[in-house]
């Protein structure tokens, strides 16, 4: 990496370095400007490089993210940002692969790729900007609505449970499970540089709120409430003490590091396919030695 | 045809009583000694119990079909003879289990061959030593020397030990002599071709056709009668250098392949109907965010799950209308193994050439059924073209401005893989400009908007050009013109040579690429035909409908299988023969006869 044109050789880059061309069309106050600003942070204080990059995102409007971001980007379908991620991933392990979404995208339409890519722990970083609605549909219930909250599609109040996304994940086999708010930069800057640099699969689920349709957990609701786990004593290892912590919902709510685990292989280590390196980077020819045993094999 | 060797015996049973093992050591014997041969088993979503009918036809010519008779029959169990004894002509043998199976009336001619497996195994225990006493016995019945077989044993065995090796040629050479003792072999020797053949399924020649096209990574989610294509990349992953993900569902199949593809690997899938409709809004997105990526769709008999076991061509309007809006894919559906195999490197070529999603239709028939090969004409390093590719090999750096979509003259925009340096873009299933920012939801701009589809679309002006036309088989002048698509080309090719044995003039145009359509071609052939009858396994005609539709061609007449089986030539001959009599257009249905 010597010749970099566009890309400021031996210069540190900042945060400013990984905005795009284009302005974010959040509307004003949206927490996900909070997410996207810790997520430049991160990757511009571990020193990354915008081509070395690959975010992948769903349908909604955090997942519009990858558009504002200077890095290469994928904006997918509704739900499928870990599929295509864990594709990506597997076939060129050399990127830092950042899957960004919304909770219902993760959560309710990709639920599914949710929990197999957590428990295959494959090495990708996965902030989900929470904002316990459907935002770009104009405020529907979301899988992480609370009971009896009034949306557009619940108008007497939702009277389903909601997932915990974190406990899901632990449950899951995630090996890197935080939880951080839009309006604590700083920590959130924090958490996504800790998730980047986790070998394996790493779950930053945010508060984010929406300004517009979630008229129940704002921005207020959340900083009245929030309490960080680093401020107390807590185990990292401990995954039934991560648990208990994520369960916590009421005068209390707890930020931060909830769980993690180096011991467990991500899926990149463990496939000895790739002890050759990237997929993206064979050779397509097949050897004379190669095709000759596999002709032999149908004789 | 007369004179040529040909021979086909069938073994039945249950699941779980041995079928494919016995059904294996024979077709090898037959292809090791050069003969052509195609099989088919006809089975049912049991793991034990149920019926199993494994018919294996072997010829000194090419053949694509189990063919229409039966030499020889192997009863496994009293199912098989009560179901298919009246299957057999004169000069036909049926072998069985004669402490179990009572035969019933045979037909004049038939010869039958009953097995004291008890006496001859020593043993009361019903194992699966009948169907090694059955061989041996088989061998006498052929003029295959006992050595051959004991040959054929020792090497399938091998691995279980020496022990196991013994006792299958210990009983095998009891089947053998008891045979030579009891029952009149067939009149002549059994056929030897120039050079031992190899042996396929169909859905091997597609995993190989694409590992040699250079496909590094492969995903699935097992479904009938696809999974053959997962088995054959995990078998072969580490020798070949793959990554072969089995994953939660179709949708994340699809999905990840367009993900891995999206890198610059090419990344491959296959799956049955209902796996591909969950894929279809994936296939969508491969070709918005243009990345080459291909899937395969095993057809299976449909709607909904069917009837997993069986074949049918179903699925072809599922493929043409997979996903929703207007954009550019292939189509194709390979005729028979060995097209299947070339088929794989051609449309990865095409898809990276294009930067747009490619899909195969393979069917039951052609996926799971075992046909030889000449390894000789398997071509196992073809032309690899990934089109216009920008890689850190040949791409980082440079300081012009780079637009993923740029609106070229060919509508093909250079495509940069992450990674590369100087090129950093985002993807979009959302409509987007040439430097991919979203025509969608902050603004819309209708002039770009139409810029983009027409760009998308330009792509294959002229594509038609760049694969080979169908050629018409067989006198330009003949009477009727036959037209089918995909695997059909298997029973109508060995019914050709029935038809023209009767006198029947005819001709055959047999279709492989379904988009693009070869219109100016086929228009041209079916212009100057005197009558078009459309052969198809299904039931309401997708090709007819589909040529129609290109071509404002009609048919005269229509030949439909949708009863999950496949044609056999003889169903072809007779609707051929039939059809030709009708004045107006009309349908035959032909008469399903072995029922499984």
């Amino acid at each position: 990496m010597t010749t970099v044109t566009d890309e400021k050789p031996f210069i540190e880059l900042t945060a400013k370095d990984f905005k795009s061309k284009i302005d974010p069309d959040w509307c004003a106050g949206c927490g996900d400007f909070g997410v996207l600003n810790a997520l430049q942070r991160a990757c511009a204080e571990l020193g990354l490089r915008p081509h070395q990059i690959l975010t992948v995102s769903g349908i909604g409007c955090s997942s519009n993210t990858p558009g504002y971001f200077n890095a290469y980007g994928m904006h997918t379908l509704h739900g499928r940002s870990l599929a295509f991620a864990a594709g990506a991933k597997m076939a060129n392990h050399e990127l830092t692969v950042i899957a960004t979404g919304g909770d219902g995208d993760g959560y309710g339409i990709g639920g599914n790729h949710f929990t197999h890519t957590a428990r295959r722990n494959v090495d990708i970083t996965y902030v989900v900007m929470n904002n316990q609605i459907y935002g770009l549909t104009t405020g529907q219930v979301s899988p992480t609505s609370t009971v009896g909250m009034k949306t557009k599609s619940t108008p007497f109040g939702s009277v389903e449970y909601p997932i915990n996304p974190l406990t899901s994940a632990i449950m899951n086999g995630a090996t890197f499970v935080a939880r951080g708010f839009s309006g604590d930069v700083k920590q959130l800057t924090d958490l996504i540089k800790k998730a980047i640099t986790h070998r394996g699969f790493s779950l930053v689920d945010i508060f984010s709120p929406c300004v517009t349709f979630n008229l129940d957990n704002t921005n207020a609701f959340f900083k009245e409430r929030i309490k960080k786990l680093d401020e107390e004593t807590h185990d990292t290892s401990d995954w039934k003490a991560a648990c208990e912590k994520a369960m916590v919902w009421g005068d209390e709510i707890y930020t931060g590091l909830f769980f993690e685990r180096s011991d467990r292989d991500s899926l990149d280590h463990l496939e000895p396919i790739l002890r050759d390196g990237p997929m993206s980077a064979r050779s397509l020819e097949t050897s004379s030695e190669q095709a000759e045993r596999l002709i032999q094999r149908m004789m | 045809m007369a004179d040529s060797y040909d021979f086909a015996f069938a073994i039945g049973g249950e699941a779980g009583q041995g079928i494919a093992t016995p059904g294996d050591t024979m077709a090898r014997i037959f292809v090791r000694r050069g003969l052509h041969l195609s099989a088919y088993n006809a089975f049912q979503s049991i793991i034990r119990g149920g019926h199993i009918f494994l018919t294996v036809r072997v010829s000194e010519e090419l053949i694509y079909t189990h063919g229409d008779k039966l030499d020889l029959l192997l009863c496994l169990n009293q199912d098989t003879m009560d179901r298919h004894l009246r299957l057999m002509g004169p000069g036909s043998a049926v072998l069985y289990n004669s402490d179990k199976i009572t035969p019933g009336d045979a037909g004049e001619g038939t010869q039958l061959c009953g097995l004291p497996i008890g006496e001859l195994t020593g043993t009361t225990r019903t194992g699966l030593n009948q169907n090694t006493v059955a061989l041996g016995a088989m061998m006498h019945l052929l003029g295959i020397g006992i050595d051959v077989l004991e040959g054929s044993l020792s090497q399938q065995f091998q691995r279980k030990g020496e022990a196991v090796v013994n006792e299958n040629v210990k009983v095998a050479r009891a089947g053998f002599e008891y045979a030579v003792k009891n029952f009149t072999p067939y009149p002549g020797e059994v056929a030897t071709g120039p050079k031992p053949l190899a042996l396929w399924s169909g859905n091997d020649a597609l995993a190989m056709g694409g590992a040699v096209a250079g496909v590094k990574f492969y995903a699935a989610y097992p479904m009938s009668p696809s999974t053959g294509v997962l088995h054959w990349m995990a078998t072969n992953a580490r020798n070949l250098g793959i990554m072969v993900r089995q994953v939660e569902d179709e949708i994340a199949v699809a999905n990840m392949v367009i993900g891995a593809a999206h890198t610059g690997t090419r990344a491959l899938c296959a799956t049955s109907g209902g796996g591909f409709a969950l894929m279809t809004e994936a296939i969508g997105a491969a070709g918005m965010m243009e990345i080459p990526s291909v899937f395969i769709n095993v057809m299976r008999a449909g709607p909904s799950t069917g009837v997993p076991t069986k074949t049918e061509q179903g699925d072809l309007w599922q493929a043409l209308g997979a996903s929703q809006g207007d954009f550019q894919r292939f189509i194709v559906a390979p005729l028979h193994t060995l097209d299947a195999f070339n088929t794989m490197a051609e449309i990865f070529n095409l898809t990276d050439r294009y930067q747009c999603p490619g899909i195969v239709l393979s069917d039951l028939l052609i996926s799971e059924g075992r046909y030889s090969v000449d390894p000789d004409y398997l071509n196992m390093h073809p032309t690899i073209d990934r089109g216009e590719l920008i890689t850190e090999s040949n791409g980082a750096g440079g300081d012009t401005p780079y637009n993923r979509y740029a609106n070229t003259e060919s509508g093909i925009s250079p495509r940069a893989v992450p990674g590369v340096e100087g090129h950093v873009h985002v993807v979009a299933t959302d409509e987007h400009d040439e430097d991919s920012r979203l025509v969608s939801d902050e603004f819309t701009n209708p002039h770009i908007r139409r810029m983009m589809v027409e760009k998308r679309a330009r792509k294959f002006d002229g594509v038609v050009d760049q694969i080979a036309p169908p050629e018409l088989e067989g006198p330009a002048d003949a009477d009727v013109t036959l037209v089918g698509w995909g695997s059909t080309y298997m029973a109508i090719t060995d019914a050709l040579k029935l038809l023209e044995a009767r006198g029947v003039r005819v001709n055959y145009l047999p279709i492989k690429w379904i988009v693009p359509f070869h219109v100016e071609q086929i228009t041209a052939v079916l212009s100057a035909a005197k009558k078009i009858i459309i052969i198809e396994n299904n039931h309401s005609g997708q090709f007819a409908r589909y040529l129609r539709g290109e071509t404002g061609i009609t048919a005269n007449g229509h030949i439909h299988k949708y009863d999950g089986e496949p044609f056999m030539p003889h169903h072809i001959v007779d609707g051929v023969v039939d059809l030709m009599e009708k004045k107006e257009a009309e349908s035959y249905v032909p008469y399903q006869e072995v029922v499984v």
